[in-house]
């Protein structure tokens, strides 16, 4: 019975774990035009993604950095401007929740060569993004048990665009694993993720 | 039946305890940018806004030069950091992040962001500004600059300096004269140049 328990546990879990569906937000903000169109880099507003286990959610004091100038009065932009003048948040909805008991860190990826589309997908084609992957224990840990098969040089993390070589991308694989010097012992093992 | 019935109690229960299951994945504790009930005032979250005139210690003892700039005679025309070729590459790198948007990637002043109606700047090759020291730049980044908002809370100290370095490079490399050239390179340049 207890099997039965952490099965429906489970199941309740993955039927409710949107993959693929655009979440709506309070402003509707577009990575579309922002990086694809605008071209803006990600850490323009996600500063700490390179440094911190978080990549921040910019405040409003990022938008306001080119909307107190650009397309001032507009009513798609009127959330925006009130949260700038009141001083309040904007309260954006969470499109990525991963359980509390798992420990996820991005500096530890992106200085690795893990690519921000390995995991996110295409970001700069999305108006509102949705979650690209099904985020479980089992895929995580498809690329920790072979990072080789996705490692890209570091020179690619931020570019949306990027594809492995149509060949050799083990070989390049198991050369950048070498030089970033990554754990692949430690990679699958359970305090990797949950302490 | 007593068998249905049995049944149906085991469904029932396995159902109560799944939703104690969920417990795990939702834990009473501080998450990143939740709400946070405990706060009085009316900003809620666990992302606090700093208190007026704080001052980060983490890089140690405070050197006001560094944070800010300014020396007794004015704004630094030194780096307060030594200029290597690592620095003038970090620089690139966080300038093209955060600075060619509007200032473009030649420093001409016509970024994207321009093209798309935000006020256009000087260009960085204006006499004016290639004569200003680097430090004019630091503050710029650090207070804002008109309409140009501070970039203070993205770009921590040292890379500030590094775009400022970068920047006094870029002037350099666009206003350069074949003399700047080293001898035993120019005849490969005057070739390219002829063959344009
Ligand atoms: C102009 C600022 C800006 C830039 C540039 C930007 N983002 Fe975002 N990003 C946001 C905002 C605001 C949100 C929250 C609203 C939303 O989800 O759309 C967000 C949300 C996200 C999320 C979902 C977060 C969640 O709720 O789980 C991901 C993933 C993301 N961004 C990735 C990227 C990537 C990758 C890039 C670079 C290609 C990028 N962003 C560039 C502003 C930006
Ligand atoms: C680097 C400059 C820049 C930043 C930073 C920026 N935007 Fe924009 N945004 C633009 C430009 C430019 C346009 C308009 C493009 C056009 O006119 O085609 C735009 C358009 C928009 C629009 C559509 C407006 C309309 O009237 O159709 C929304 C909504 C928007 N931005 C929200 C945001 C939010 C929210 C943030 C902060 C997370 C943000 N932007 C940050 C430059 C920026
Ligand atoms: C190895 C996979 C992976 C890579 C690579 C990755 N992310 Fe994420 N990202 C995640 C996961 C997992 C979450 C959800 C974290 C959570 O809920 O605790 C997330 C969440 C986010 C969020 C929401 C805020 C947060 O930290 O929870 C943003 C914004 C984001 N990612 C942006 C980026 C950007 C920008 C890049 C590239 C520089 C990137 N991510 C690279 C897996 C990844
Ligand atoms: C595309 C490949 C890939 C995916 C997908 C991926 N990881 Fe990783 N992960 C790596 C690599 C590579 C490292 C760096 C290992 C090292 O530095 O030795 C890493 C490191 C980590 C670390 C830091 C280990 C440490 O202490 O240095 C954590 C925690 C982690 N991953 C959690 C996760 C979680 C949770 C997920 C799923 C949501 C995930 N990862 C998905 C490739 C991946
Ligand atoms: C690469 C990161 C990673 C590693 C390594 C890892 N896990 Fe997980 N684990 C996760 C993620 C992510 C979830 C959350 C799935 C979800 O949100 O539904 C999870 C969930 C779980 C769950 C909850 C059941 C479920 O499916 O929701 C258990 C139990 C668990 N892990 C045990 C382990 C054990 C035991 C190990 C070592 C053999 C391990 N994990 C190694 C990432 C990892
Ligand atoms: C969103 C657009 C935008 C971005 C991004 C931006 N600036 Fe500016 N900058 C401006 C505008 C507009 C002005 C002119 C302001 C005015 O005259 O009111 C300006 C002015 C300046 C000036 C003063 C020029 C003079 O005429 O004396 C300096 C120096 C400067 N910016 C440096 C930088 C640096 C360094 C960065 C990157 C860290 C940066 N800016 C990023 C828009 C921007």
């Amino acid at each position: 019975m207890a099997l039965l328990a952490t099965s429906l546990t489970v199941f309740a879990r993955t039927s409710n774990n949107k993959v693929r569906v655009p979440i709506e937000q309070p402003v509707a903000f577009s990575h579309a035009l922002h990086n694809g169109q605008l071209g803006l880099d990600c850490r323009y507003c996600h500063t700490s993604v390179e440094v911190a286990a978080a990549a921040n959610i910019p405040p409003t004091e990022t938008c306001m950095t080119c909307h107190s100038q650009i397309r001032v009065g507009s009513p798609q932009l009127a959330a925006v401007q009130a949260s700038w003048d009141s001083g309040e948040p904007l309260a954006w909805n969470k499109v990525h929740d991963l359980a509390d008991f798992v420990y996820f860190n991005h500096s530890a990826h992106i200085n690795k060569g893990i690519g921000c589309s390995s995991c996110h997908g295409r970001i700069d084609q999305m108006a509102a993004i949705w979650k690209n992957e099904p985020m479980t224990m089992g895929w995580c840990l498809e690329c920790h048990r072979n990072p080789a098969a996705q490692v890209r040089p570091r020179s690619e993390v931020f570019n949306m665009a990027y594809v492995p070589p149509a060949e050799g991308q083990l070989e390049l694989g198991e050369q950048l694993v070498e030089a970033y010097h990554i754990n692949e012992e430690k990679l699958p093992q359970c305090s990797t993720c949950h302490r | 039946m007593k068998a249905s019935i049995g049944f149906s109690l085991l469904i029932l229960l396995s159902l109560l305890l799944s939703s104690c299951g969920m417990n795990m994945y939702d834990q009473p504790k501080a998450n990143l940018y939740a709400a946070a009930p405990y706060v009085k005032d009316k900003v809620v979250g666990t992302a606090r806004p700093l208190p007026e005139g704080v001052v980060s210690r983490e890089r140690g003892a405070v050197d006001p030069t560094f944070y800010t700039a300014l020396t007794p005679e004015g704004l630094a025309t030194d780096l307060p950091i030594p200029v290597t070729m690592e620095v003038l590459e970090r620089g690139q790198e966080r300038y093209n992040i955060y600075c060619s948007p509007c200032h473009n990637f030649n420093g001409n002043g016509l970024g994207m962001i321009v093209q798309k109606g935000m006020p256009q700047p000087a260009s960085f090759h204006d006499p004016r500004l290639r004569a200003s020291p680097v430090g004019y730049y630091y503050n710029a980044m650090t207070n804002g600059f008109g309409r140009m908002f501070s970039y203070a809370s993205r770009i921590p100290p040292e890379d500030r300096w590094a775009i400022a370095a970068y920047i006094k490079a870029l002037q350099l490399s666009q206003n350069a004269s074949l003399s700047d050239v080293p001898e035993s390179l120019r005849d490969s340049l005057e070739v390219q140049g002829a063959s344009r």
